[in-house]
């Protein structure tokens, strides 16, 4: 098993250093560093791998489709699926949900029908919903959240019903850290006869995900939120569904046969990835997986929820800061605040001058932003590779912002 | 601890000396950095040769932003309304006087920039009502 600071050191990046200090990367939720397993499986592909894949039959060629077909294998595996067939690999979790909001929205949908989501949504689970509901005229409704910043579960009973058709819920809140009860909303859509999508982007780097358990239809989730590099994502369907609903884009190797008039469509998963994919990225992906299994979610749990508990108590004895969203128990890594009297983008800047990278704004969730009553607040992400030193710095920061200030 | 927040950012975002409303002002203008949700609204009001005769600001938003539109105010007093109009990003640079980088730089042109679309709408507003 590997201890922290052997995890520590596969990052390359976190010996740079910014402002003459060591870099504390807190900015997490927005996307994480790679270790130089996946930074040399991705050179290693450019150097000994490159070839366009499902076309060539040269050495390269069918090298590259194999191990561009093992990674989809090895995130099935990863997720508990049950096989590459229901494995879509996109850029990411916003064009995951797009592809559904378009295949399965645009055609399933009738007017009168309701998308049901929630009050945390990323803007990614909401305006595709907003703009396809809107095409077929069909309802939008939102399950509300609780004063503590959980999920209301009555309000979810009562939302969920017979006129539901699909259900697209977030797992983590990206603004909040809350995780919400995907399980137990799942069997309210599936009582009602309902598509249940999960949006993961920040559950899955964080949490074992297991497709079947969870009870969900779809789940969504980015590479680079998991170590993984940029420009990977990825798509799960149950095969029976994504077997019967209408390609996202058209174009090359989505087809099986095509006449000038009219086209027929591949196999799965190749039917939802049009055009030539991103090959280095999915291969950084099964890398990526690799690494975060080899470390072992329990491991990371142990070391995130540490921090998030150490970082929610020194944040508590500040009289200055207002903490977000739930207690400790119901979020993942994420802490968002406010300093009384000094705007998150200003707090931004000043901790990073002492190195210590965080997220200021809304978030990607504007809505969410004015239900809580503010436009931003500053957002603190911790990942396998932070420590309480990292917490300690970013307190000691604070403390000599609000002095600055005050 | 750091140059971008110098004592007359963090001075003048606190204790701002332009901040309030101006009742029927000659130019008003409201504009906002959807990136960060600084706001900046600025009233002014005009002496017959199109000078500035008074003016104030409402807003909300970084110490950046807000400290820049006050400077601003302040600096601007008397000037006619077609030299504010020239006025550019090195402007502000040496005004504020401290380094910013491209993302920074946008919370401190906010100000200006509300000024100088309240003034264009003001002119146009002129012509029209000549012709």
């Amino acid at each position: 098993m590997k201890t922290q600071q052997e995890i520590i050191n596969d990052f390359p990046i976190l010996k740079v250093s910014v402002n003459g200090k060591r870099l504390v990367y807190l900015d997490n939720a927005a996307t994480t560093q790679k270790p130089k397993q996946v930074i040399d499986a991705i050179s290693n592909y450019y150097l000994e791998m490159n070839a366009n894949v499902h076309r060539g039959v040269h050495y390269l060629s069918e090298l590259a489709s194999e191990e561009y077909e093992e990674a989809h294998r090895r995130v099935a595996k990863f997720i508990n699926a049950n096989g590459m067939e229901e494995i879509i690999f996109t850029r990411n979790t916003t064009e995951s949900l797009n592809l559904l909001a378009y295949s399965l929205g645009l055609n399933e949908l009738k007017k009168g029908d309701k998308v049901v989501v929630t009050r945390f949504e990323h803007h990614s689970n909401l305006v595709p919903w907003q703009q396809i509901t809107r095409k077929v005229g069909a309802k939008l409704e939102f399950i509300e959240i609780t004063d503590d910043g959980r999920l209301d579960m009555e309000s979810a009973e009562k939302i969920i019903d017979d006129n539901t058709k699909i259900v697209s819920i977030v797992h983590m809140s990206n603004a909040l850290g809350t995780i919400l009860p995907v399980k137990e909303v799942s069997k309210l859509a599936k009582e009602h006869g309902a598509y249940m999508i999960a949006d993961g982007a920040q559950s899955a780097p964080h949490m074992k995900i297991d497709v079947k358990d969870l009870g969900v239809d779809f789940f969504a989730f980015s590479g680079h939120k998991m170590l993984a590099p940029m420009g990977i994502g990825v798509l799960f369907g149950k095969q029976e569904i994504l077997e019967n609903i209408q390609p996202f884009l058209y174009g090359g190797d989505m087809i099986k046969l095509v006449t000038y008039d009219e086209a027929q469509w591949n196999h799965l998963p190749w039917k939802f990835e049009a055009g030539t994919p991103n090959v280095s990225g999915g291969i950084g992906l099964k890398v990526a997986v690799d690494y975060l299994e080899q470390v072992g979610f329990d491991t990371i749990h142990k070391i995130e929820s540490d921090l998030t508990n150490y970082a929610y108590e020194k944040l508590s004895e500040l009289p200055y800061i207002k903490i977000y969203g739930p207690e400790p128990k119901y979020r993942g890594a994420v802490i968002s605040f406010a300093m009384e009297g000094i705007h998150p983008h200003d707090i931004a800047t000043l901790l990073d001058e002492d190195g210590v990278a965080v997220r200021a704004g809304h978030h990607c969730a504007q809505p969410l932003m004015k239900l809580l009553n503010t436009d931003a607040t500053t957002r603190a992400s911790f990942y396998l590779y932070n420590t309480r030193e990292d917490v300690d710095i970013l307190i000691e920061s604070l403390q000599k912002i609000y002095k600055l200030f005050s | 601890m750091s140059s971008l927040y110098r004592e007359l950012i963090i001075d003048r975002y606190k204790a701002p000396l332009f901040k309030g409303k101006l009742d029927s002002p000659d130019i008003f203008f409201h504009d906002a950095n959807p990136l960060c949700g600084d706001e900046v609204s600025v009233y002014v009001k005009l002496d017959e040769n199109k000078n500035i005769k008074e003016a104030k600001f409402e807003g909300s938003g970084c110490a950046i932003s807000q400290a820049s539109i006050d400077l601003v105010l302040e600096d601007l007093q008397g000037a006619n309304i077609s030299e504010v109009l020239k006025l550019d990003k090195d402007y502000i640079m040496e005004l504020l006087n401290i380094p910013l980088t491209p993302v920074r730089l946008k919370c401190a042109l906010l100000g200006l920039k509300v000024l100088q679309a309240g003034i264009l709408v003001y002119m146009k507003k002129q012509e029209n009502d000549q012709e």
